[in-house]
């Protein structure tokens, strides 16, 4: 486990990040918190002449609301937004991503930014910033662009990011009152990807229906999927259980997974339906609370 | 038992913090990949992504070509010296670097050394192999079977991958036993290939001398002394020589049996280092370790009870057979190649038995070593401990019900088993019924039966194991020819502190501080003056080491014999010191003082010191002694063990709601350790219930090679583990005492089992093969139609 021979870079400022990965066009990796790249270099599963460090660029790492928006920087730990009250009170779903990403120790280096860049539909935040219809910032020799999370994840392993761009800030829109979201993921022990998780976020009408909801799902196919179909069927409906229930199993039947060790297709396809089940009635009961 | 000796001197029944934990705690272990010595260079192996194919060509070009790699071993280098080829514990071969063709994937092909671990990877990488694929044998019952390719082309004359056959019992009283019952129960079942996983992988320094030729090897081993001889006798014919070999095995990062045999990788770092004259260092990486090292396990088993209508058992069979990948190279006792699985007629008065195993070659890596078990006794137990609940389903009894109807009864003690076990003492009744009361058995029979009328699945299971550890008695146990005893050296020094050394070695079980209390025990010196020393063959005294929770049973009694010695010849100068017969004097922890005058009175700090200032004239000087122990029996621990599941309808996932051990290992000599081994124990015993499994698809690719798949519990996993106590002490071991540390692997497994079957015994449910993963159970939850 001992990774092959690459130059190692690390920028002080964005610019000087960019410069690199122009300088080297076919040859560098972004290295943010490393959770996902330093394994595939050790195991000699990838390769990487140079990795450029974002670790010490100034003003990468926050979590904050402004103008109607929550802002995260792209290098932001996840133990970061685990841990932030903000996240905690408001965003429940974050919250319940970030908690069951790998373990503590991961977490307090992996970054939100290189969980998306990474384009691993395995990873949890991606079902996460579909369910929440996030944007994300990429900057570039040209200055930045803001990317709909529906159009960033194009296949395994492959995003919207250019190879000259780093992913800067994630933009989700502040819910309204009378949402509730919930990440519900099965793992078959802490720090395994997920077998099946599902992400809702949601908002209740003032007579209970849903108003509007997303849907994600987390390893379910060659990329993170949203359950659009179960989004339509749900919205404007009073959430019965029986209503839940076939909400699910829409969700459930565009979920394309590939057999492993976690489970055969059948099963990651039923776990889907079973997730989707649980995670919408949490995130209805805490939108009725809050 | 409330302990003979006071705190300040700490013997058997202290909870004492153990001795050695300021190091660990503090990450200032000493292990092997802390040794670096001057001009060390570095080994990193080739290994094959065949399961089985011949070798047409090794390319080594490249590699030599890059700055810093100094050399590839193949086969033909080490065939130089006819070291490509070595004997295994159990009298089979396998190869240290194929000549001619590996035999599974992740086999070492070549090995590259270089003057830095980073270079040696790179070398690595560049060397090429030229392969051609040949047929794969996965599954032992295809290898049996007429007509599969024949794996050992190396053994002339072998015509089929049939490597054993043997049995035990009495087969035609079996047969009639079985005939006449009332009932009979058959149950199929496997215990997967898993593996040790212990956090060290393995490796070593060889530092081969050749201005003095002395080899010194700092070796991950749990047996020092028989590995120096096992060197000594392979490599004789290269110029290695028993005086001159000294095995160092420094601080391990725990056995489990994985650390026990003598792995390709040792042997080539011994070679590369005698040839070129520095000192080699090899450690595996943590796939190295779980796909190339022995497995443990890997049996397939169908146990067969017969019993009356009543429930009473009379007669038990089982069929096994035995995975051995391509060479049989377990760590068993020489005459058993089996081990002790013979223990499986467990702790029931069960008057007839008969079993029979076979083993096989197939295109894995060889093994298999006791993982935490005294050698194939978590395969007995799980066979007998499932049999036994399948007997009470078809017989619609509780499972506890029938375990007291034929539990061997306490009076019944020597018990000399159906399959010539002579069990030292036990009382499995008390055992059972404490855990019972702890638990709230019936109320938790009455929560099952409210949760099953609402739909959900609650089960509960017993599992009341006898287990058979202490290996053993020189008569029937030998390695290698070496009789099976261990020893204890004790030196007193004159200030009354002690040195002892002993012939095992501890790789996380305590053993500086254990024997330190045993030798207190015995002697009086706070065991805070005893200093306890294991594992370099220059000083330590020969002993076959730790593994098959034999330390207490042989090397612990040494030591209180050896003490009991060295007390003897205290009190000679007790009785020449205070002008009293010996007679005359009695014996307290710590002093000796005359009957009836305790004011007058030695210490044993004032007697350590006048034998070798004023010691009695014709006396020799100083205060020591060895035993080499034999023990005259194995111990026999048992406990009983109750599990609490519920399993979630929607995705099939067991969860441990509780989990109660109750154990019983003779007297006990430091609680809190004991206890960290139960819980250590359970846990390892949880791993493969519910998670770990090496498995192989049908062209031999290994799944299950690393901690992704390699699903090792974590704290998260792990439930809350209650545990308790019940002492019956060993009858014949000198302090009481039986071996614990493999207790609750043994135990725990078919415990969860039968929890998780009995959980959906009403669905008709009979069993459920390990590991029990979310994903099999919900299988069953679907067929069944109670899926979420």
């Amino acid at each position: 486990m001992i990774p092959a021979t690459f130059d190692y870079h690390s920028p002080q400022t964005l610019e000087d990040a960019l410069a690199l990965l122009q300088g080297h066009p076919d040859d560098a990796k972004v290295l943010s918190g490393g959770q996902s790249l330093l394994p595939l270099l050790k195991l000699r599963l990838g390769a990487a002449g140079h990795l450029i460090d974002i670790g010490r660029i100034p003003g990468l790492e926050y979590v904050k609301e402004e103008g109607g928006v929550l802002k995260i920087g792209g290098r932001t730990r996840e133990s970061a937004l685990e841990h932030s009250d903000l996240i905690q009170t408001k965003y429940p779903l974050l919250a319940q991503t970030a908690a069951v990403i790998a373990d503590p120790l991961v977490r307090n280096l992996a970054t939100v930014g290189g969980n998306l860049a990474h384009g691993d539909p395995a990873n949890d935040h991606p079902a996460t910033m579909l369910a929440l219809r996030a944007e994300v910032v990429a900057t570039g020799p040209n200055g930045t662009r803001t990317i709909p999370i529906d159009q960033f994840f194009l296949g395994l392993f492959s995003t919207a990011l250019a190879p000259d761009e780093i992913l800067t800030e994630i933009r989700i829109p502040v819910p309204p009152a009378r949402s509730g979201g919930s990440y519900v993921k099965l793992e078959r022990k802490v720090g395994d990807f997920a077998t099946a998780a599902s992400a809702v976020q949601l908002t209740l009408g003032a007579g209970g229906e849903v108003a509007s909801v997303g849907i994600g799902l987390t390893n379910a196919g060659p990329t993170p999927l949203r359950a659009a179909d179960a989004e339509q069927y749900l919205t404007g409906k009073q959430p019965s259980a029986d209503v839940i229930a076939e909400a699910a199993r829409r969700a459930s039947a565009i979920a394309t997974p590939s057999a492993d060790r976690r489970g055969a297709i059948e099963y990651k396809r039923q776990m889907a339906r079973v997730l989707t089940g649980r995670a919408l009635k949490q995130a209805i009961e805490w939108a009725k609370e809050h | 038992m409330e302990p003979r000796t006071s705190a300040a001197i700490c013997g058997m029944g202290h909870s004492m913090k153990r001795k050695e934990d300021p190091r660990f705690i503090r990450g200032q272990g000493h292990y092997v990949d802390d040794i670096k010595l001057p001009g060390m260079l570095h080994m990193d192996i080739v290994r094959s992504p065949y399961a089985h194919a011949k070798i047409l060509a090794i390319h080594t070009e490249k590699a030599l070509a890059i700055p810093g790699v100094l050399a590839v071993i193949t086969g033909e280098t080490l065939k130089g010296f006819n070291l490509h080829w070595m004997p295994t514990l159990m009298s089979d071969t396998q190869m240290v670097l194929p000549v001619e063709k590996v035999m599974y994937q992740a086999q070492e092909v070549a090995a590259v050394i270089a003057t830095d671990r980073y270079i040696a990877a790179d070398g690595v990488e560049a060397v090429e192999v030229e392969y051609e694929p040949l047929p794969v044998v996965v599954d032992p019952k295809k290898a049996l079977e007429p007509g599969a390719p024949v794996l050992r082309t190396d053994k002339a004359g072998k015509t089929d991958n049939h490597i054993w056959h043997w049995e035990t019992g009495d087969r035609a009283a079996t047969e009639r036993a079985f005939a006449e019952a009332d009932v009979t129960v058959k149950q199929d079942m496997y215990i997967p290939r898993i593996h040790v996983a212990s956090i060290e992988t393995c490796g070593c320094v060889a530092d081969f001398n050749k201005t003095d030729t002395h080899l010194t090897v700092y070796m991950t081993t749990q047996a020092p002394h028989a590995i120096r001889t096992v060197f000594a006798l392979v490599a004789g014919h290269v110029g290695l020589s028993e005086e001159k070999i000294r095995v160092i095995s420094p601080d391990l990062g725990g056995g489990f049996g994985g650390k026990v045999p003598v792995y390709p990788g040792y042997v080539i770092a011994v070679a590369a280092s005698v040839v070129i004259g520095k000192p080699i260092k090899w450690v595996e990486d943590r796939m190295e370790n779980l796909q190339a090292d022995s497995f443990a396990r890997d049996y397939h088993m169908t146990a067969e009870l017969a019993a009356k209508k009543d429930g009473t058992m009379t007669a038990l069979r089982i069929k096994t057979l035995a995975d051995h990948g391509y060479a049989d190279a377990a760590a068993n006792p020489s005459k058993f190649p089996a081990g002790l699985f013979s223990i499986c007629t467990g702790s029931y008065d069960i008057k007839t038995a008969f079993t029979e195993m076979d083993a096989a070659y197939t295109n894995k890596p060889p093994g298999g070593v006791a993982y935490r078990c005294s050698f194939r006794v978590t395969e007995a137990v799980h066979a007998i401990e499932r049999v036994t609940d399948v007997l009470a389903a078809e017989l619609k009894m509780d499972p506890a019900e029938l375990r007291f109807k034929n539990f061997i009864q306490a009076d019944k003690f020597p018990y000399k088993s159906a399959l010539g076990w002579e069990y030292d003492s036990g009382n499995y009744k008390a055992a059972l019924e404490k855990a019972m009361e702890r638990i709230g058995y019936a109320e938790l029979r009455r929560e099952q039966a409210e949760k099953r009328a609402k739909g959900e699945l609650m089960g509960i299971g017993i599992c009341s194991f006898t287990e058979i550890v202490g290996a053993g008695p020189s008569k029937d146990f030998d390695i290698l020819g070496i009789k099976m005893f261990d020893s204890a050296e004790i030196r007193i020094h004159p200030t009354g502190k002690a040195i002892a050394r002993f012939g095992t070695k501890s790789q996380g079980q305590g053993h500086e501080t254990t024997y330190a209390q045993i030798v207190a025990e015995e002697l009086g010196i706070p065991a805070a003056h005893i200093q306890v020393e294991e594992g370099d063959t220059d000083t330590a005294p020969y002993g076959l080491g730790t593994y098959a929770s034999r330390s207490t049973p042989t090397a612990g009694a040494a030591a209180a014999v050896a003490a009991r010695k060295i007390r003897d010849k205290a009190k000679k100068i007790a009785a020449y010191l205070l002008e009293v017969s010996e007679d005359d004097l009695e014996w307290e922890p710590g002093k000796f003082s005359v009957k009836g005058a305790p004011q007058k009175s030695k210490t044993i700090q004032e007697l350590a010191f006048a034998a070798y200032t004023n010691h009695p004239p014709g006396m020799e000087a100083g205060l020591e002694a060895v035993d080499y122990y034999d023990p005259p029996n194995l111990t026999f621990p048992f406990g009983s063990y109750i599990c609490v599941v519920d399993i979630d309808r929607g995705t099939g996932e067991v969860k441990v709601r509780r989990f109660l051990a109750i154990d019983d290992c003779g007297n006990i000599i430091n609680p809190m350790i004991v206890d960290g081994q139960i819980h250590g124990g359970l846990s390892m015993g949880l791993a493969p219930a519910l998670f770990e499994e090496i498995s192989y698809d049908e062209s031999g690719n290994i799944s299950g090679g690393s901690f992704m798949d390699y699903l090792v519990p974590t704290a998260m996993e792990t439930p809350n583990w209650e545990t308790g106590k019940t002492v019956t002490p060993c009858p014949h071991h000198p302090l009481g005492a039986k071996g614990v540390g493999e207790s609750a692997t043994v135990g725990a497994p078919p415990a969860i089992v039968n929890a998780v079957v009995d959980a959906l015994s009403h669905l008709g449910v009979r069993h459920i093969e390990i590991p029990m993963t979310p994903e099999k159970v919900w299988n069953i939850l679907r067929e069944k139609g109670v899926a979420e």
